[in-house]
Formats: C-alpha cells, sequence, structure tokens
C-alpha cells in the first residue's frame, strides 16, 4: 500500500492542474478530502483513492462474472426448453405408444399408427456409412496439408476445403439430385454385377438401379461432413511440436511412422472431437438428404434401395400434419434430441477412457 | 406565408391525402393450400391493380389454412380437403371450392410418347400397390394393344410431403380399387405399399423425368411444363379420356353438386362420358358471421373477381375455372349462409 501510494504521489504533483482538477472529481466525494491534504499528505489521499478504485473493479468484476454465467445459462435454458417443449409437443404418441413408437417401422396417417423405427434405421446408417467415408478421406486430406504439400499450396487448398463447409444444404441436395443421381443410376448396374455377387456382404447391394438411396444420402453426406473433420484434423496436426517430429525422424521414421506414432497419438482426443463434430452435423442434415434419400419407410438390407431420416421426414411431412400426425412428428423430433445426445455421451466417454489410458 | 410555410402546408396535404387513400384500400389475409398458390397470387396482383384491395394469399398447406381460419386469424383459409357437417357448424364456417385443376399420371418410358399409354384406375392402383411390377403385365398390355410396352421394372414415384394431390389421388384409388381401400386408404399422406417419394410436385416430377421406366402422379401444370410422358384415363362412363381443360371441367359439370351440402364433394371418378377421372378443387372457407364485415365483403368480391375476368389468368397456369351452372349455386350459397 505504502510503496503504491508513493509513487502515485509523486507522480500526482506533476499533473496538469487542469486534469488535477477531473482526476480528483472522478473519485466522487474525495475532491474535498484531497484538497485539504494535498499539501500536507498527498500519500493518504491517493492511497484511499487506489481502495476505492480496487472496490468498484471488484464490484464491476461481480457484475461481469454475473453477465457471463447469464451467457451460458442461456444456452443451457434453451436446450432445456427445446427438449421438453419436443416431449411435451409429442407426448400423444411418445407416451400413449410407448415402445411400440420405437420399435415399430409402420408408418400410417391414414389410421394413426407411428412407428420411429424406419427413420431412426436410415438416420443411423446414413450417418455411419458417411464417417465410414468420411473419416480416412479428411485424415489424408488433413495429413496432406501439414506434412507432404509445399507451403504454397498450403493455404488455397485448405481454403478450398471450407468452401466445402460453407455451401448451404439445399445446394448440396440440388446438386445430388440433378447430378449425383443419374450419375449412381449408371453405376449401380455395375455395383450389382460385381459386389453385389460376394455372399452376405452382396446383399448390401440388390435392388433397382434408380440412383436414389442409403448409398446415396451417405455419400453426399459425407462430402458434406468432410471440411468439417479435416479442418479440425489440420488444425490439431499443426499444433503438434516440431521438435517431436524432427525428433522421430532423426531416429531414422518414415513419414507414416511418425503421422501413425508422434501425431496421431498427440492429437487423440482432438481429432476425435473433430469426428463427432462431423457426425452431429450428418445425424441432422436435412434438405441434402431429403433429396437424395427416396423419402419411403423401408427397412431393408440393401443400401441401394430409398429409406428416410428423421429430420426429413420432419421436413416432408409437418406443413400438413394435424393432430396425432403432428404430435408423431415432434415426437421423431425428441427421438433426434435423444440420438444426438447419445452420440454425443459416446463420443466423452470415448475421449474420458482414453485420457485415463494416457494418463496411466 | 413564406415558402418554407408554403411548402411544409403543401407536405401535410399529401399526406392527409394520402392516409385518406391508403384507408379506402382493404389488406385482406387468406391462408392453407399450396395448390390454389400460383392463381391465388396472380388473381391478388390483378384484383389490386383494379380496385386498389390488397390480397395476401399464403400458401402454408392446408393443414395450417384450416388452423387459422378456426382460429379467426385470416379472412378465409383453403383446404384441399373440405370440412365435414360438424367442424362447419361448430366452428361457424362455410366452404365453396373456387378453381379446379386435375391430377395425372406421369411415366417416362423412352419408347413412348406423352399421351399414348392409356390406364384405368384398377391397374394404376395395381401399380402403386405393387402388385403390378413390369410394364410388360398383361393387364397393361389389355389397354394398349397398339403399344409395344417395354419388359421392364416399374418405379412408382409418390409424394413425400403431406399434400392434396395425394389426398385427391389416393381418394379416387379407394373408390376404384376395394383392396387399395382396405390396405392403404386415403389421406393428404398415406402409407405407401411400394416405391421412393419426392417432395412436392416438382420433386415428383424431377424423379420421374430422371429414372427410366417411373410413374408418378402430378399436378396437370406441372406435367405440361416439365414435358412429362402423361397417361390418359378410362373413366368411370369406359371412356378414354385425355386430361385438358375439357375433361376437367367436364368432371366438374357432372358432378353432383346439387346434392352435396356445402360443397362436400369430391369430384374423382365423375360420372360424365368425359370427365376426367382424377379432377380436383379446393375449398375456400369462411366465417359466416364475420368479425369484420368489410374484410368479408373484399373476400367475396375477389371470388367473384376470380370467378369471372379471373378464369384467363387461371386459364393460362393451367387450371380450369369453375363451370357456369357451378359459379351460380356458389353465389346462391352465399346470399343463403353467409351475412354480407
Amino acid at each position: 500500500m505504502r510503496v503504491r501510494g508513493f509513487r502515485y504521489a509523486s507522480l500526482r504533483p506533476n499533473l496538469h492542474p487542469a486534469l488535477r482538477a477531473t482526476f480528483s472529481r472522478r473519485e466522487k466525494g474525495k475532491v474535498t478530502l484531497s484538497r485539504k491534504v494535498m499539501s500536507s499528505n498527498v500519500a493518504i489521499t491517493v492511497i484511499s483513492n487506489a481502495e476505492r478504485r480496487s472496490r468498484s473493479d471488484a464490484h464491476h468484476d461481480a457484475w461481469f462474472r454475473r453477465l457471463l454465467k447469464a451467457c451460458a445459462l442461456l444456452v443451457l435454458a434453451a436446450l432445456l426448453g427445446a427438449a421438453l417443449s419436443t416431449l411435451w409437443g409429442g407426448r400423444e404418441v411418445l407416451f400413449g405408444q410407448g415402445l411400440h413408437f420405437l420399435t415399430s417401422a409402420e408408418w400410417n396417417p391414414v389410421t394413426d399408427t407411428y412407428g420411429a423405427w424406419a427413420p431412426i434405421f436410415g438416420t443411423l446408417v446414413t450417418s455411419a456409412i458417411a464417417l465410414i467415408l468420411a473419416v480416412p478421406l479428411s485424415f489424408g486430406i488433413a495429413l496432406f496439408l501439414t506434412e507432404i504439400a509445399p507451403t504454397w499450396l498450403r493455404g488455397p487448398f485448405a481454403t478450398a476445403i471450407e468452401l466445402l463447409a460453407s455451401i448451404p444444404s439445399i445446394i448440396y441436395g440440388m446438386w445430388g439430385l440433378f447430378v449425383f443421381v443419374p450419375f449412381m443410376a449408371r453405376i449401380e448396374p455395375g455395383l450389382s454385377a460385381t459386389l453385389g455377387r460376394i455372399p452376405l456382404l452382396g446383399r448390401l447391394f440388390e435392388g433397382p438401379p434408380i440412383g436414389l438411396g442409403l448409398l446415396t444420402a451417405s455419400i453426399v453426406l459425407a462430402v458434406m461432413i468432410l471440411p468439417f473433420i479435416s479442418s479440425v484434423m489440420r488444425a490439431v496436426f499443426q499444433t503438434v511440436p516440431n521438435r517431436l517430429k524432427e525428433s522421430s525422424y532423426a531416429l531414422g521414421s518414415t513419414t507414416w511412422e511418425v503421422v501413425w506414432d508422434i501425431v496421431l497419438p498427440y492429437t487423440r482426443s482432438a481429432v476425435i472431437g473433430g469426428i463427432f463434430l462431423g457426425l452431429g452435423r450428418a445425424l441432422g442434415e436435412t434438405m441434402a438428404v431429403t433429396f437424395v434419400l427416396g423419402n419411403a419407410y423401408n427397412i431393408t438390407s440393401s443400401l441401394l434401395m430409398p429409406g428416410t431420416s428423421i429430420s426429413s421426414s420432419i421436413a416432408n411431412e409437418f406443413n400438413e400434419a394435424v393432430g396425432t400426425h403432428r404430435s408423431a412428428l415432434i415426437a421423431l423430433g425428441f427421438l433426434l434430441f435423444v440420438v444426438t445426445f447419445v452420440v454425443l455421451l459416446i463420443s466423452r466417454l470415448m475421449l474420458r477412457r482414453l485420457a485415463r489410458r494416457e494418463g496411466a | 406565408m413564406t415558402s418554407n410555410n408554403k411548402l411544409r402546408l403543401l407536405a401535410f396535404a399529401t399526406t392527409l391525402a394520402l392516409g385518406i387513400g391508403a384507408a379506402h384500400a382493404t389488406d385482406i389475409t387468406g391462408a392453407g393450400s399450396s395448390f390454389v398458390y400460383p392463381v391465388m397470387s396472380k388473381w391478388s396482383a390483378a384484383y389490386a391493380e383494379k380496385t386498389g384491395n390488397r390480397v395476401n394469399y399464403q400458401s402454408i398447406g392446408s393443414g395450417g389454412g384450416i388452423a387459422q381460419i378456426k382460429a379467426g386469424t385470416v379472412d378465409f383459409g383453403a383446404s384441399d380437403m373440405p370440412l365435414d357437417e360438424a367442424t362447419l357448424a361448430k366452428f361457424g364456417l362455410g366452404q365453396f371450392p373456387d378453381v379446379i385443376g386435375g391430377i395425372v399420371p406421369a411415366y417416362n418410358i423412352a419408347a413412348i410418347a406423352p399421351g399414348k399409354l392409356v390406364l384405368d384406375g384398377p391397374v394404376l392402383a395395381k401399380i402403386f400397390l405393387g402388385q403390378i411390377t413390369n410394364w410388360s403385365d398383361p393387364a397393361i398390355a389389355a389397354l394398349n394393344p397398339d403399344i409395344a410396352l417395354p419388359g421392364a421394372k416399374i418405379t412408382v414415384v409418390h409424394r413425400s410431403d403431406s399434400s392434396g394431390t395425394t389426398f385427391n389421388f389416393s381418394n379416387y384409388l379407394s373408390k376404384v380399387s376395394p383392396d387399395w381401400k382396405s390396405k392403404v386408404g386415403e389421406g393428404t399422406a398415406v402409407n405407401w405399399p411400394t416405391g421412393i417419394g419426392g417432395k412436392g410436385n416438382e420433386g415428383v416430377s424431377a424423379y420421374v423425368r430422371q429414372i427410366p421406366n417411373s410413374i408418378g402422379y402430378v399436378e396437370y401444370a406441372y406435367a405440361v411444363q416439365n414435358k412429362l410422358g402423361y397417361a390418359r384415363m378410362k373413366n368411370a362412363a369406359g371412356k378414354v379420356v385425355s386430361p385438358d381443360t375439357a375433361s376437367f371441367q367436364a368432371a366438374a359439370a357432372t358432378a353432383d353438386w346439387s346434392h352435396a351440402k356445402n360443397f362436400n364433394l369430391l369430384m374423382t371418378d365423375a360420372p360424365g362420358a368425359d370427365a376426367w377421372p382424377i379432377t380436383a378443387t379446393s375449398w375456400m372457407i369462411m366465417v359466416k358471421q364475420p368479425k369484420n364485415a368489410a374484410n368479408s365483403k373484399v373476400a367475396f368480391d375477389f371470388f367473384r373477381y376470380a370467378y369471372g375476368d379471373g378464369k384467363s389468368a387461371a386459364t393460362a397456369l393451367d387450371y380450369v375455372p369453375l363451370p357456369a351452372g357451378l359459379v351460380n349455386q356458389i353465389e346462391g350459397y352465399w346470399k343463403a349462409e353467409f351475412k354480407q
């Protein structure tokens, strides 16, 4: 205190008179005191000024903390509100039909019996295949950009991939329908004739070559989530300290060995986080999927057959739905909440297990 | 008076004049069916030019339109499905048809030109039930003795969204096929036994155009604009008819409107010799004792315009105006049922 007061005191006499006046006026109530004591004991005034200052700072800090807390709580409130309101809107079907709603595959608006299994199945299958396709590709892209590509190429290449992420999903849908579906229709007979011959696995590739279906939707989804996963991977690969990599190279490692044994273990948890970010997007994607999935309440073993997904069912039917039908669609929305939540939970658990193993 | 003051006075007078002008024009709102949206927006633009009154129509779907008119938030609702007696009475509503459209089976078979293929109701039902799966099926061949049908698998395309088009189509199939009635039934969305779903008329059109050997159903206007192959149909009288203005109007004229209370009648499978079997309309729904009488008056004037001068706009968009007899009947209904 004494030291701080001394510093201020030694500064103060040098102030311009006008400035000094405003300075003391700002610290209200101290004006008279400061004038009175200025000549005799400057240090006392300044110490009490500093105290006052730190008290008001603490006050401001408390408010700032409250404001930040409110911001964070707002998110929680919105999340809880959305979950509860979908639960409430879908109560007629969720509680009226119970488990039957989850397990039945029949979706019949005429008789008002609804089963969500077909949309759940379609959502999980398309998202899973999209991940299977997108993760290795993203890994390759991220590796190329951080380890192999010449420096001048990295910037433009990374920007191009991030541009993919900024394309609205309706555009992916249109592209999928008008460009990709005809292409798939042309190669599907070939798929059925070759891969379809393999026992067991062949059942995935049976069916009419119409171009629409689970496989087409999965590929479009894979393209859509690719930039998310690859840009996260690229960013975290760049954080690996150079000396780690260079030490490894110095020991005679190949690029692949450096990546597999050094880069990947170092960034594992962030990489998994990126993958689940992509999965989250794939689960909720609506427009692009609606265009190419075929929108039929089917459960088939073949990837070439049309299916449906939770979000595309809602988007398709909500407009004209009334009564129980509407309740069933809102209940579907709640299920999407649950599915996404479970996926996030699994990712958290995986990360925690990884952290524990690394710690041990 | 300084020039500045003069200017101010002028500005004041202008504001006053504009204000009075605006008070004369009435804005009314309608909401509902997307089936009528294209012609509604044409009509409301032309009507605003003629009278200064604006009609805002929001195509939020029939279900939404019904909900809005029940809640009294719009001046009229529009639905592709008529409301039943009890609902109309409960909410004090009345309904009447406004414009006619046709629904056509659209196909994509390389060797068969538009309008060449002939189908009838039972065969169409079997195709959409997944019971007829190949174009060379004897049932199709019997209707088309002069056409070489391909031995290709049929891909069925239906609507994935709930729609009035699906309602009328499934209603028709229910009328002509007991099997369809018991297995699928009718509704704005049904449990399709087979096929893929496209969103909206444009979605079904796009799928039919892209998938060889497919068949779907779309509003006539979409089949024409997308140059899709549309089938001719054998109607209830056993005659093969083409989808066009004449056959849609014949369906409207021969449907038994005079016995249909509150115009609660679907025109599918109409009895006339020249009637197109899948003809549809949508119903305008209004409150019988409106709180805002001025708005209600404008709404009736708007519909009167639609039935009269608005005919050409409807025809240009491949809709069909109501036949004169039906319009007379509607005007009689207005006088009898609505407070004007």
